[in-house]
């Protein structure tokens, strides 16, 4: 019997339930590839492309543009081109009459935790079990859903810890100098309060700066460095949008400051602008944003650099940027001390985890190992 | 991610986070507490349809039992608030607001007009309005549009458990007073609401879903209503933005003016009567400031000019309903210049 595949709806993150259909971006009748885009989605967070992780002819697109799909739901049948069409239909028509939408309750699944920390609450989300423990610092203004795409992901074969920074997400807001070693203590007592004695770090834009300076401080306590975006690697940063990001206050004033974290300005939906708004509206965010702005990026410079600290480091260390990053430049990716390596990811911006899921968590699964 | 909680409470909610965080909140009105204290009284009633339950055991005293004398205790919340508190009344249906007309408009309203900018009156009047409670037409009303006929009255009205929180919370902190009308067929709608304190500032309309084809401009509980009339429209390729407005005084022009540009065509949905209301007022300002962008007349979907009718089948037929709203949107698509 030839191999046959359903092309489901992925689950990007906790809180999908469905995405929308877009666009198909192959035709039925095309070969298909792991890796290759095969249509564009849209959920409730942000748009991206459904990639492939099946092989075959895509013999059937059972979900039409502007179908919303349950996740899990049926997309497309991928199959051998000797697959007779009438296997194709009766696969469809089973997988119609016994698909069960997953339901809201059983959405609610691993929820974030929350942990007293030296008189701070932290939120947090565990997946995945075994290994050395990697555990995720978001940015500047982000939150752990900045590792919508990558979570599950990597999770498969490891412990993964995505964190809400002090000030940021659901955990506490109140900030006391704003500046890294604050936030790189905080990360440290976290690992201590969760019994995580040494990790994979893993850090995005100013998440990067705080895993350098843990690794730099408590190298027994670091297996890894992955910096995506850092901050940290040279002074300069985009300092408009620093300042444009912590003084929004309503959607129209937020979207162009957000879509300047994408090199696709269109993967800033309306929902997307709408969860960062919630955020910033929350008690305390913004005197704990001013805060960090004004210690960590202080007069629009970058005040806490690391490169040095980063040629010390005995342990691996990946660098990840994307080309198109608009909020710290690529070129602080150039002269790093020879003990890193260094992946530039085309087309993507600032969220290059976001922007390009895929490729990144194929780079970072294997670094990993 | 957020817990979903009811309408009814997040307004609990945010009372009992806000009384915690400053303590001159304090609560009063017609059986808020509701026999709490008395002897043999396990519980309170908490107000007539339970919103203010379990807070007098948390806060005491500064949850207050009032007479049924809308203008005495309407008035004392005025009072306290000028006096340094920031008192929320419960008023319990806004068709008992006549008798207390003076302490809210030419009171309440004026003081910091009549005082130079000196004098600040912090104080919220909670109460429910609109029809669907089978309450007949002496409890019924919505009357939200004369309040914001007044200059010096803020005037809120939610639509969701999410902004109840976060509008009552900033109607609380906001130095001047806010009418802050909660729709009775709203108390048991769920949605997701952060355990944290919020604000939504007061002027900023939500644009609840995006179309390029006609505006819809709503707000209370008809946005439930127009929601269910986009997702009909949307299947017949009729794609419907549709605006909550969310406060009424001040009223956010900018995002409605900005939409009707891109759509070119307006319908207003308001549950109020015909005459005066928030439907005529939104259309006055898109007729004035964006004529040139309209591509056909606008449509207003509101109540007849008449008294809340008990009968429940009128009842039905006043309120504006999905089919009407349908309707409406149809109308305006099908013009032809």
């Amino acid at each position: 019997m030839s191999a046959i595949f359903k092309l489901t709806m992925p689950k990007w993150g906790l809180s999908m339930t469905e995405g929308r259909l877009v666009s198909w971006l192959v035709d039925e009748g095309a070969q298909i590839e792991p890796g290759m885009e095969v249509c564009d989605v849209e959920t409730d967070k942000i748009a991206s492309a459904v990639e492939s992780n099946l092989s075959g002819t895509l013999r059937r697109k059972v979900a039409q543009e502007g179908d919303v799909v349950p996740v899990s739901g049926l997309l497309g049948v991928v199959a051998d081109a000797s697959v007779p069409e009438a296997e194709i239909d009766a696969l469809i028509q089973d997988f119609q009459a016994t698909f069960v939408p997953p339901s809201p309750e059983d959405e609610t699944g691993p929820a974030p935790q929350k942990i007293e920390v030296a008189g701070r609450r932290l939120c947090y989300l565990k997946r995945g079990e075994g290994g050395v423990p990697v555990v995720l610092l978001h940015g500047f203004g982000g939150d752990l859903n900045n590792w919508l795409f990558n979570h599950e992901a990597l999770a498969s074969t490891r412990e993964i810890y995505a964190l809400d920074l002090p000030g940021h997400g659901e955990s506490s807001k109140q900030i006391e100098r704003g500046d890294v070693g604050e936030l790189a203590d905080a990360v440290a007592a976290f690992m201590d309060a969760v019994g995580i004695p040494k990790a994979h770090l893993v850090g995005h834009s100013l998440g990067g700066a705080i895993a350098v300076s843990i690794a730099s401080s408590e190298p027994e306590r670091v297996t890894s460095l992955t910096l995506i975006g850092s901050a940290g690697l040279g002074e300069a940063i985009n300092a408009d949008y620093i300042e444009g990001f912590v003084a929004a206050r309503t959607r129209n004033e937020l979207k162009p400051h957000l879509q300047q974290l994408f090199a696709d300005p269109g993967l800033v939906t309306r929902q997307l602008i709408d969860e960062v708004l919630k955020y910033k509206r929350l008690d305390g965010v913004d005197e704990a944003l001013r805060k960090i702005a004004d210690t960590a990026f202080a007069g629009g410079r970058q005040a806490s650099l690391v490169r040095d600290k980063l040629a010390q480091v005995r342990v691996p260390v990946l660098v990840v940027w994307g080309s198109e990053d608009q909020i710290i430049e690529p070129s602080h990716a150039q002269d790093l001390p020879g003990n890193v390596r260094v992946q530039i990811f085309p087309d993507s911006g600032h969220m290059v985890q976001m922007e390009a899921a895929v490729e990144v968590n194929r780079v970072l699964d294997e670094f990993l190992r | 991610m957020a817990r979903s909680i009811t309408f009814q409470q997040a307004i609990n909610e945010a009372l009992s986070q806000e009384m915690a965080r400053d303590q001159s909140v304090i609560v009063m009105g017609e059986d808020n507490v509701g026999g709490m204290g008395a002897e043999g009284e396990k519980d309170a009633w908490g107000g007539v349809l339970g919103v203010t339950k379990g807070l007098y055991p948390k806060y005491g005293e500064r949850v207050m039992d009032t007479p049924i004398s809308e203008s005495a205790f309407i008035g004392a919340a005025i009072g306290a608030a000028t006096a340094g508190m920031r008192p929320v009344a419960e008023l319990m249906f806004i068709d008992f607001m006549g008798v207390c007309f003076d302490q809210i408009f030419n009171q309440a309203a004026k003081f910091r007009y009549m005082f130079g900018g000196k004098a600040k009156t912090p104080v919220v009047i909670r109460t429910m309005v609109g029809a669907g409670f089978r309450a007949a037409a002496q409890h019924s009303q919505i009357l939200y549009s004369i309040f914001t006929h007044i200059p010096g009255l803020k005037v809120v009205i939610p639509a969701t458990p999410y902004d109840a929180k976060g509008l009552l919370i900033q109607s609380i902190r906001d130095n001047d007073p806010v009418i802050f009308c909660e729709h009775k067929m709203l108390y048991g709608v769920q949605g997701e609401v952060p355990e944290e304190i919020y604000t939504i500032p007061f002027g900023e309309a939500n644009v609840v879903r995006e179309g390029k084809n006609v505006t819809v401009v709503t707000l209370g509980r008809m946005l439930h209503v127009v929601l269910e009339a986009a997702a009909n429209l949307a299947k017949n390729n009729i794609q419907c933005e549709v605006i909550d407005l969310r406060t009424t005084s001040p009223m956010d022009e900018a995002t409605i003016l900005e939409s009707v540009q891109n759509t070119g065509r307006l319908v207003v949905v308001d549950e109020a009567n015909p005459r005066c209301n928030i439907a005529t007022d939104v259309s006055a300002i898109v007729a004035q400031k964006a004529f040139r962008a309209l591509k056909a007349p606008i449509e207003m979907v509101t109540a007849p000019h008449t008294p809340v009718p008990f009968s429940p089948d009128l009842e039905d037929l006043y309120v504006p309903n999905a089919a009407k709203i349908e309707a409406a949107v149809v109308e305006v698509m099908a013009y032809k210049q």
